[in-house]
Order: structure tokens, then sequence, then C-alpha cells
């Protein structure tokens, strides 16, 4: 079982973070970056994160994992068939890793290969089912695999998304294929994380909330430009655009938005892309 | 019906470069609709094409060029002109473009890039509804397509980058997995949202599409 399972079940308020796997094949600074990370349940690898084409989220996960940092893997559907898929899941198996993030994936659009086939033969809710059905010892066609894998699968949500009744459905889809986490898309608004848990309470699966460390004015303008689901309010763009040192109010807001977070939810995932050093004054 | 565009003309003008003498060949259905390959289209790369000091041998708008036989029959009437010229230039779909190119032995130049199968909205105005993928999902999500209006085909319900109801690929755009939802509950019906629906049957739409009516269509 990962650290992950057990501490969720345990009902132990938990705490992520992430890494981006390089744009090349030097891995050293991001083991090294790693070390940085303190307090950290798992840390979740991304999958070319934002369609940006980076070293492979498999690889450096496998590399970390046996390096002893338990990894949330995170696979999407946007550049892999679902052949591509269960053999990347198998092989994440045969690496020891076990906590999952499937997703759909942001659509090529968005990346440095905008040029670039989005897959999409599955969607978030049938990766899950796929996995599900791995985990009892099938492929999608129903071949007996020889060695069953054994994971802890999450999802992710926006629970600010509107209209709220249509990604709730969603949720409820991914839940029926087994999502046994979830993990949000970054949260500013108390009131609509509060919507959305009161939603989730009765599904019983724990929910980590997504923290980012917005460092500057020019950043949260150019997330909520560019960013699908990221929308940061405008009283947190007056804080940040008023502020004379911005990254030291960025870090006040992850501060405020965690200590809500902990009343709410099971736990906290920070984002704070570059800034890891900041993780500790975060979760003060 | 297949909408179709015209290639730049910079595209052209290079591949026309090792040619003296065309001849044009012109598209009276879709190509023609949605203006990239009827009479007048021909006229004016007739035009264009003068400019460039090429010579053209003669020109026909086919009645569908998608249709083999009858390419064949209409290029016949055409025998001579087709004879003088280098090559061919077909302003019509993909699928016309190789009717006329399974008909000739000279070379053909297709003069359009066709996108896809599109409704007519209006006037010079078209969008893609159907994608051909030979799986039909219209019944369950009240009589939108997923599979061709969600920017990433989901069939499970929208991605986490609908904001406000809208696709995250384009703002303009309306979420499409919104449009069904809305309409499935004015319906008062679930549909779609009842069940986990299973990944699609790709092996439907396996290239190159063949299909023959069973007794010859009696």
């Amino acid at each position: 079982m990962s650290h992950l399972s057990e501490q969720l079940a345990s009902g132990r308020f938990v705490v992520t973070a992430e890494i981006a796997p390089p744009k090349g094949a030097n891995l050293a600074p991001s083991l090294a970056e790693v070390k940085k990370f303190v307090g950290i349940t798992a840390v979740n690898v991304t999958d070319n994160q934002g369609a940006n084409m980076r070293l492979s989220s498999l690889a450096l996960a496998a590399q970390l994992q046996q390096a002893g940092t338990e990894t949330i893997l995170q696979l999407t559907c946007r550049d892999r068939n679902r052949m591509a898929l269960q053999s990347d899941l198998l092989g994440a198996a045969s690496f020891g890793i076990e906590n999952l993030l499937l997703l759909s994936g942001d659509h090529s659009k968005f990346g440095d290969h905008p040029d670039a086939r989005p897959v999409f033969d599955l969607d978030s809710v049938q990766l899950l089912d796929m996995t599900a059905g791995l985990m009892a010892g099938v492929d999608m066609v129903g071949k007996r695999l020889n060695g069953v894998p054994n994971f802890f699968p999450g999802a992710a949500v926006n629970p600010a998304a509107e209209p709220f009744d249509l990604m709730f459905q969603k949720v409820l889809k991914k839940v029926d294929s087994g999502a046994r986490f979830f993990q949000t898309q970054s949260i500013f608004d108390r009131a609509s994380l509060e919507r959305f848990m009161a939603a989730m309470k009765p599904l019983n699966v724990p929910v980590i909330a997504g923290v980012l460390l917005i460092r500057s004015a020019k950043m949260a303008y150019f997330l909520n430009a560019n960013i699908p689901g990221v929308k940061v309010p405008q009283a947190l763009l007056d804080r940040l655009d008023k502020a004379t040192d911005p990254l030291a109010e960025g870090v006040a807001i992850a501060r405020e938005t965690v200590a809500w977070a902990r009343d709410l939810c099971q736990g906290v995932h920070l984002m704070t892309l570059g800034h890891e050093g900041k993780i500790s004054a975060i979760l003060a | 019906m297949i909408i179709s565009e015209l290639k730049p003309l910079t595209e052209l003008q290079q591949t026309l470069s090792e040619f003296d003498k065309l001849f044009l060949v012109g598209c009276a259905a879709c190509a023609t609709t949605c203006k990239a390959g009827g009479e007048e289209e021909i006229f004016k790369l007739q035009e264009w094409l003068v400019e460039q000091r090429k010579e053209v041998t003669g020109s026909v708008v086919i009645d569908e060029a998608c249709h083999i036989m009858r390419s064949a029959r209409d290029l016949r009437h055409h025998r001579n002109a087709l004879q003088e010229a280098d090559a061919l230039v077909v302003l019509a779909c993909g699928s016309g473009v190789q009717s006329v190119s399974s008909n000739v032995e000279k070379r053909v130049v297709g003069g359009l890039n066709s996108m896809f199968l599109g409704n007519v909205r209006r006037f010079g105005q078209y969008e893609e509804m159907c994608s051909l993928c030979g799986d039909c999902i219209l019944n369950e999500t009240a009589g939108i397509c997923p599979v061709t209006t969600c920017s990433k085909g989901l069939l499970n319900g929208p991605c986490g980058g609908m904001e406000d109801g809208h696709c995250e690929v384009d703002a303009e755009l309306e979420c499409a997995w919104r449009l069904i939802y809305e309409r499935l509950q004015s319906q008062q019906r679930q549909g779609v949202f009842a069940r986990r629906v299973p990944p699609k049957n790709w092996s439907r739409r396996r290239k190159p599409g063949r299909y023959r009516l069973k007794n010859g269509g009696r």
C-alpha cells in the first residue's frame, strides 16, 4: 500500500507537491529539486504538462520511486492510445509506482507542439475503468495478466467549474469507475470549495485541494488568459498588484488557502513551480 | 457536404511551375456550394493562370466529381483539350481529385484543401457536426455529437477545461457537453449520463472505408 493511500485512509491530512520532468534527458536537476520537498507525502510527476513536450513522466517517476520518493504518476489520454496507456501502466507497476492521477489532458493546442494530432482514444472515465480492469488482472480485451498491478487511482476535478451540476455528473462517473481520491484544479475561492465538498460528502472519496503559489500579478493574469480551468479572482489580483513583495504576498495567499482547505478537505496539493523552498512557509 | 478551400496561390504557383498548358476541372456539387470549385472559381483560376503566363486548353465542371464513372464520362467529352494539356488542375475535394486522377494518365494537381463534412449554418458559414466515425452515439446525446463537437471527442462528460460552459480550445465555442446536458434536461431524460460510455469502437472507422449495398442495392 502506498503511503498516500494509507494516510488518506487513516484520516491524516496529506500534502502532495509536484514536479515537471525536464525538457531534455538530464534528470539531475529534477532529482535534486525533489530533495527540497519537506513534509510531503507524495510528489505528482506531470505528463507533458500544458501539452509541452518533456521527458516522460513514467521515466522520472520510476527514478524518483527507486530513489525512495513516493510519486503520483500523472497519465493523460492526449498522447497515447489505449494500448500505449495500458503498456505504460503495467510499466509503472513494474517500477513500484502505485499512485496515479488519470487525466484527459490539456489540448495539444496549448503547448509547444500545436500541430500534433491529439489522441484522446480514451477519456479519463474510460482510463479509470481500464485501470480497474488491470487491477482485477485483465486488460481491456479481457486477456489475463501475468502479474497483476496494484494501483491507487486518482482523478482530477475543477471544483469551481460551471455549470456545477454538469461537472459533478462526471465526478460521479469517475467515482463509479474507481477513482479513490481527487486532486483539484487550483482553488482560490472558499465558497466554491465548500459547495463542492458538500456534494462530495456522501461519496466518501478524499479530496486533495490544489494550491498554487502565484509569484506575481503578471503570472496571475497569464494564468487567467492561458490556463484552462484557472481563474484567479479579482480580489487576489488586487492584492498581488498592490504588494511591494509579490512573492511574499503569493506565499501569504497560499498559506491562507491551505488554512481553510484544512477545514474542508483531506489534503492539499502544492504547486510551487520552482519555489519549493517556500513549501514550509506555506504549510506553517 | 464536403467543405473545401483554395490552396494558397503561392503553393499552387510552385506546384504548377513545371507545366505550361493546363486543363481545369471543377465540381458542381459541394465545391460549387462552398464557392471553391464551381464555374465562377474555374473562371477566376483561368484568369489567374493566364496572368501567370500559362495556357488553359479547356475546362469542365463535373456534376459530382466524387462519382468515378461520371467523371470519366465528362472527361471523355474533352479528350482533345485534355490531350493538349501538360496537366489537369482540379478544384474539387480530395475525393473528386482522385476520381479524376484514376481516369487520366496525365499529372493531376489538386487545387483545394478538403476540410470537413460540414453543415451549412447560412451561406458561406459551415460547421462540422459529424466526423463519420461509424459508431453513432447521437441517440444518447440528445442529437449533439460529442465525438465531433467536443474538441477532445470525450464520451463521458466535459473535461476540466470547461469554463462557464465554454470550451478551453476556443472560448467562442460552447462546450458540447453543456449543450448535450441542457438539451437532455429539457427533454427530462438522463441519456448518456445514465451510464459510463465504454471506449469507442474505432475498427468501424478502419481506413480505407469500403461499403457495398447488399444484393447490389436491389
